[in-house]
């Protein structure tokens, strides 16, 4: 079982860094795990993190990126419910690293 | 993608107890990617799928339910639940956590007739 | 005897079965067989006949996971997992029917 060290203490991950428990997650591992993917957490960065957290929290699934860019626009205005600017956030795919970030498992039908 | 074709997917087992209609609702979930023409069907056992309020903390399983909530967002908005399999288990739309169309046996028929696709759990 | 039942009376006959051949005992339905103890269900009747011979009990986590909270028949007992550990000793025998 892979793992991560945040401030002295190990949280169990899958073989691709994603957290096991949900409930291991908290802003430190988060940043942590930003800086793994080369990302330097912005408040743009988190609005996305934490929307996807509270998507996770009401539907029990990760959406997949059409549904995310969607959801984004409507919350936050149509010039971020766009893929440019959602992969301009996280270049690597904003399902996979946004997801990751936001300690959620690796959305269904993520490429 | 050249050309749409309608896709059923036909549920007829109870959530929880077996594997089928978790592994249902991601196959859903990825074929909405595809942007075909979808319809779910809930028949039998199938509708308790649907039914509100299920907490599984005391069997400590993954609550997939509130992901049926979710389907609107996917684009997935054609559900269609058999009267009959409801009245046979004494429960209603009221009882559902999404919005359905209830079809008669009849019907449900016929709209399985009119598919291209037809996948079964 | 305690007898054990996982499948839904709706969609396969093991709890027919189980009620045809069992002498009286106790039943307790646990997984999909909980199906049998709501409320308005097709096998309601049979279920409530059966009341007369047998004990019956329902795993209560169980029944919240599928969304039957308080929408269990009256005089079907819910247990806990302790209260199943509790039914498999004071029964001498005990039957899951597959």
């Amino acid at each position: 079982m892979a793992s991560i060290e945040v401030d002295g203490k190990a949280y169990e991950t899958d073989e691709e860094g994603y957290l096991t428990n949900l409930a291991d997650w908290n802003t430190e591992v988060a940043n942590y795990i930003a800086k793994t993917e080369n990302i330097n957490m912005t408040d743009q960065h988190w609005e996305v993190v934490n929307f996807l957290r509270e998507y996770f929290e009401e539907y029990q699934i990760a959406p997949a990126v059409r549904v995310l860019t969607k959801a984004i626009g409507k919350r936050f205005g149509a010039e971020k419910g766009t893929s440019e600017y959602l992969y301009g956030l996280f270049p690597y795919g904003p399902g996979k690293q946004a997801c990751k970030i936001a300690g959620l498992p690796k959305p269904t039908g993520c490429i | 993608m050249s050309e749409i074709k309608k896709f059923m997917f036909v549920n007829r087992k109870a959530p929880h107890g077996t594997i089928y209609a978790l592994e249902s609702l991601e196959v859903v979930l990825i074929t909405a990617a595809f942007d075909q023409d979808v319809s779910l069907v809930f028949l039998d056992d199938g509708v308790y799928q649907l039914k509100k309020g299920q907490q599984t903390k005391g069997i400590e399983t993954k609550n997939f339910s509130s992901a049926y909530r979710a389907l609107e967002g996917y684009d997935i908005e054609k559900l269609y639940v058999e009267k009959e399999s409801l009245e046979l288990r004494g429960i209603s739309e009221e009882d559902l956590l999404v919005d359905v169309t209830v079809l008669g046996r009849a019907e449900m028929g016929e709209l399985m007739d009119q598919q291209d696709v037809i996948l079964s759990f | 005897m305690l007898h054990i039942i996982n499948k839904s009376p709706l969609a396969n006959c093991s709890l027919d079965s189980c009620l045809r051949v069992a002498q009286p005992g106790d039943i307790l339905l646990i997984e999909d067989a909980i199906y049998a103890a709501t409320i308005g269900n097709a096998f309601e009747g049979k279920l409530r006949e059966a009341m007369g011979r047998f004990k019956i009990y329902v795993l209560q986590p169980d029944v919240d996971a599928r969304g039957f909270t308080g929408r269990v028949i009256e005089g079907v007992s819910p247990v806990d997992y302790s209260g199943f550990v509790e039914l498999t000793t004071t029964n001498k025998t005990c039957q899951s029917w597959l």
